[in-house]
């Protein structure tokens, strides 16, 4: 039996740290945790939680099937704690579908026409890469959180004021 | 906002002090009594004796414990002098210009800037890197691994004894794309000689299910990042694991202290992904207190700019540092574009 205890966090169980200030504003920390705002946000809303000039790090409550997304680049996501299925699909033609000059994930209106690449099932601490030329959607028995590594893009979602400590 | 359009010259380094280049270099022969070499960059001066790393420069000395002195020349030795400053302690350090590098005592400490005691020198990056390299690589005994963790590795005190050239040269690992893909960096297994750390021992290795069509095996791909984590051998040495264009994903586990106060140049994200760091930050310049952040599993927070930073971790933790690489920055920090905050809110 290990001496050691990891401590991972979920969804339903987390605890947050702090920002404690001697000569500084909290604000400029831009403190957030993931699990806080998977528990508080709508499915699939991608909620950026880290910004760095046009790129970003969005966290999403993957529950029930997520709609369609593509991007003219590749992604990555990484489920924190529950299990989280995504389906892939090569699409015929990746330039009709996204802007092939754009950045982000673009929600599609339907599933473009394609072939079925096959899926992947994540658990704790999983990363998979959402391949650029291809489209993707999740599914989530239960609530579950999940961390993807994109661009701003129109599906991104900016609250800072909510998610941050002030 | 993309940066393509506010470049001037991207590959200039700045020279923002004027300072001429020094390109005087020696490593001097195995001191009879310590059997360790001595060496001179420019006009700064480095010993090592059995218990410390004395610095000189015109006009002034300064003395680190040799411990804390090789793991912060490791880092800066590993990272190619990293973005911005690397303060080995609140003295000495260095600040990169990407071509060239400032090497430094008490530039980023108020009371020698106040003083006028603070001493800079300026070097092309490569030379001053081989004199590194040379030292790191004579002043690390066997059985002193300065990348490990304290409880890890053994002494690193006393005269010359043999050396650990395999655990100095590491080189960073920076996935192209993405770990586990073919091609690009493996994963690490027993195989591959990286066990599971004593204090990641409960972390589960289990890996994803991949079920790709046919024709797919070799894009339809994902590993254990956690799993991948708790087999790192080293601390405090961020490796690439994924890359969104210039977006680097580069998880680490820590332990102990960040051998360096870290003075970012940019904004650098930290993603805790387990256990806990709680870091405490200054200001860039001058060393004064800023604030301390504690850090739980599933937190973010970014470094500002103005701030240098160190981590504390007493159980063996996964952070993930999330940095852009963008060649573009060094050219915006230059012209005052690149923020110190990146969202205002």
């Amino acid at each position: 039996m290990s001496d050691y205890t990891t401590v991972f966090g979920s969804i339903d169980r987390y605890e947050r740290g702090t920002v404690n200030i001697v000569a500084d504003d909290p604000k400029n920390y831009l403190f957030s945790n993931m699990f806080d705002v998977a528990a508080k946000s709508r499915p699939y809303e991608r909620v950026a939680v880290a910004k760095n000039f046009e790129y970003v790090i969005e966290v999403a409550r993957a529950e029930g099937g997520s709609p369609w997304y593509a991007a003219a680049h590749d992604e990555f996501v990484t489920c924190l704690d529950h299990r989280v299925e995504v389906h892939l699909v090569k699409l015929d033609d990746p330039d009709a579908a996204v802007d092939p000059e754009s950045e982000g994930a673009h929600r599609l209106p339907e599933l473009p026409a394609g072939r079925k690449m096959g899926r992947v099932v994540l658990g704790r601490g999983h990363m998979a890469i959402l391949p650029v030329g291809a489209a993707y959607r999740f599914e989530a028995a239960r609530p579950a959180t999940l961390m993807i590594q994109s661009i701003d893009g129109p599906e991104t979602v900016h609250k800072w004021a909510e998610i941050c400590q002030k | 906002m993309a940066m393509s359009d506010a470049i001037a010259d991207p590959t200039r380094p700045a020279n923002p002090r004027g300072l001429p280049l020094q390109s005087a270099f020696e490593a001097a022969p195995a001191d009879n009594r310590t059997g360790y070499r001595s060496f001179t960059a420019g006009h700064f001066g480095f010993r090592r004796d059995g218990y410390f790393a004395h610095i000189t420069w015109p006009g002034g000395r300064h003395q680190m414990a040799i411990d804390a002195f090789l793991r912060a020349l490791m880092r800066d030795v590993a990272w190619g002098f990293f973005y911005g400053t690397v303060n080995f302690d609140t003295v000495f350090g260095t600040t990169n210009y990407y071509g060239e590098v400032e090497m430094f005592a008490g530039a980023t400490n108020e009371a020698f800037i106040k003083s006028g005691t603070a001493y800079i020198e300026r070097f092309k990056s490569d030379e001053l890197m081989r004199i590194f390299k040379e030292m790191i690589g004579d002043w690390t005994n066997e059985g002193y691994d300065p990348f490990a963790a304290p409880m890890e590795t053994g002494a690193p005190w006393g005269s010359k004894n043999g050396d650990n050239d395999p655990a100095v040269s590491r080189k960073r690992v920076t996935a192209k794309r993405m770990v586990g893909l073919p091609g690009d960096t493996p994963l690490r297994t027993d195989a591959s000689g990286y066990p599971v750390n004593r204090m990641f021992a409960d972390v589960p290795q289990d890996q994803p299910e991949v079920y790709p069509e046919p024709g797919f095996e070799h894009e339809v791909s994902a590993f254990n990042l956690f799993a991948y984590l708790s087999r790192s051998d080293v601390t405090w040495n961020p490796s690439v694991c994924s890359v969104v264009k210039e977006s680097l994903f580069c998880p680490t586990s820590e332990e102990f202290i960040l051998p360096v106060e870290h003075g970012n140049d940019r904004p650098e994200w930290f993603v805790q992904l387990s256990d806990e760091i709680i870091w405490t930050t200054k200001d860039r310049d001058t060393g004064a207190w800023r604030a301390q952040v504690v850090c739980k599993a599933g937190d973010v927070c970014v470094m500002p700019a103005d701030v240098r930073h160190q981590g504390f971790s007493s159980k063996r933790s996964m952070l993930l540092v999330w940095e852009n690489g963008s060649p573009k920055i060094p050219a915006l920090i230059r012209e005052g574009k690149a923020p110190n905050v990146p969202v205002r809110f």
